[in-house]
């Protein structure tokens, strides 16, 4: 029988990693994520874990401290936010090249400045190009169902990569929502024991991990990378049947709600998916066929499967929470837009900017966009396809 | 197992390249001809030379071979001309030639 529980998303993830008993794991505090090893540190103190647990001085070190376990032989984790993150860059890359399938459990924040607190995805959109493998949560179950099975796609011989575990700050990390736990022993089972083939702590095996690429080996080393990124793509896939088996809950690389016959169909990351469901359901009583397609898995981007799932729409709106200063679109718009550029007639595409530094995101403003996208196709007229929602003029 | 370095060359496929560069077995670096990095280059007077062994321990990258207790011409495989041995020898017996003379 799972456990029903009632947690912020913080706590649910400090159980899942609890569960998993991982073996090492470096940390260092920024709100929002803090509380994730500080619950954690709790477990280490009162005997539940034997993990190591390395209160570090910097993000710097705990994702150098966690990729040096990696490579030694361990299984290891740390988690962060923000400027955080930004901190850790030189490391995030060297852990996808090294090719070392450590956990980041990111709690989304805004980055610096003006600086700020609360959620948004200019953290995990920033190191979007960092080869890691990223996936999305929409509440505190599918942040804590994520990382049960993170180690498992990370771990998979055909992908061999670092995985991030994305849940929105504040939102979803400290929203106290209603959960359906596993048992300890069933997500034990469920992760199983890492047993790397190669490590450097192997003593019949001396290896070299970090060697310096010239330029004659450099390319194929990233081809070789991207391809065992783009193999995250099926075996996400994998685990999440697998997953589903023992929990009953499904997912897939996105969820599509509504989206089958739909005309309007807003893509979407994160906690404010749940929002847009909300409007959703009240335009679809007015009879408006209006649909929301979530990211959950985002690097690699299944871009191939969401043009075929948006296909048919009339308009499309990418929903980006981070300004990436191309002066043209957001990173999801731009990969969506992409993806659906060798559609015959595809869609019309508007990309937004919402929900910076925690602006809020209301049923009401996420209407709006679906307004914007049927005066779209009423007028066939575009306008800018680049807009801010909810910004004062 | 051990990498095997004659495959991990110039002419590697993306396929065949280890994991994420990594080198297994010990020793690799033997296979790494790190002599082409010289500018530099000693020369080792043997007529000079009272065989004290001064040298041998301060090469950074063991290049002054040993038999029988006693040193022998370098190894230009892997020496990278730093100099140390001819600043380390009490007798004259290493003089650098550089690039120009």
């Amino acid at each position: 029988m799972s456990i029903r529980e009632r947690l912020s998303g913080n706590e649910a993830v400090s159980i899942a990693i609890r569960q998993i008993n991982p073996d090492v794991f470096p940390a260092f505090p920024i709100t929002p994520s803090t509380e994730i090893p500080q619950y954690f540190s709790s477990y280490v103190a009162n005997g539940l874990v034997d993990t190591i647990f390395i209160p570090v001085e910097s993000e710097h070190s705990s994702m150098s401290a966690a990729i040096g376990a990696e490579a030694a032989g361990a299984r290891s984790l740390t988690a962060t936010s923000s400027c955080g993150l930004a901190f850790m860059w030189e490391e995030l890359y060297i852990a996808a090249s090294d090719r070392l399938p450590l956990a980041l459990a990111l709690v989304c924040r805004a980055l610096s400045g003006p600086i700020n607190i609360n959620c948004d995805h200019s953290d995990a959109m920033g190191a979007r190009d960092a080869g890691w493998i990223q996936i999305f949560a929409e509440d505190n179950q599918e942040a804590y169902d994520n990382f049960v099975q993170a180690y498992r796609i990370a771990e998979h011989p055909s992908v061999r990569l670092p995985i991030m575990v994305c849940q929105d700050g504040f939102i979803t990390s400290h929203a106290v929502q209603n959960i359906e736990l596993l048992e300890d022993d069933k997500v034990k089972n469920f992760v199983g024991q890492y047993e790397p083939e190669h490590y450097m702590l192997k003593k019949s095996e001396p290896m070299a991990v970090g060697a310096y690429g010239t330029p004659a080996f450099y390319m194929e080393a990233k081809k070789a990378q991207l391809t065992a990124l783009q193999n995250a793509k099926q075996v996400a896939l994998d685990v999440a049947k697998e997953f589903a088996a023992i929990s009953g809950r499904e997912y897939g690389l996105f969820e599509e709600y509504k989206t089958e016959d739909a005309d309007f169909i807003m893509v979407i990351i994160g906690s404010a998916a749940g929002t847009a469901k909300d409007a959703v359901d009240a335009l679809r009583e007015k009879g408006v066929k209006a649909g929301v397609l979530k990211i959950r898995l985002f690097r690699p981007f299944p871009a191939e499967e969401i043009a075929a799932a948006i296909k048919n729409a009339k308009v499309v709106a990418c929903m980006d929470r981070t300004e990436s200063f191309n002066g043209h679109n957001g990173p999801l718009g731009a990969d969506v837009r992409t993806a659906l550029f060798d559609v015959e007639k595809a869609p019309k595409v508007l990309n937004y900017v919402y929900g910076l530094g925690g602006r809020d995101v209301t049923v009401e403003s996420l209407t709006s966009v679906f307004e914007d996208m049927q005066t779209v196709a009423e007028t066939g007229e575009l306008g800018e396809t680049y807009r801010y929602l909810s910004v004062r003029e | 197992m051990a990498s095997d370095l004659n495959k991990q060359n110039d002419f590697v496929s993306w396929k065949e390249l280890e994991e994420g560069c990594k080198i297994y077995g010990g020793g690799g670096s033997k296979n790494f001809n790190t002599g082409e990095w010289r500018v530099d280059c000693p020369v080792w007077l043997a007529d000079k030379c009272k065989q004290c062994l001064i040298c041998t321990p301060v090469c950074p990258d063991s290049s002054i071979p040993v038999v029988d207790g006693k040193r022998t011409d370098f190894d230009y495989d892997h020496c990278k001309g730093c100099g140390i041995c001819a600043k380390a020898c009490p007798f004259g017996a290493i003089v650098m030639k550089g690039a120009e003379d």
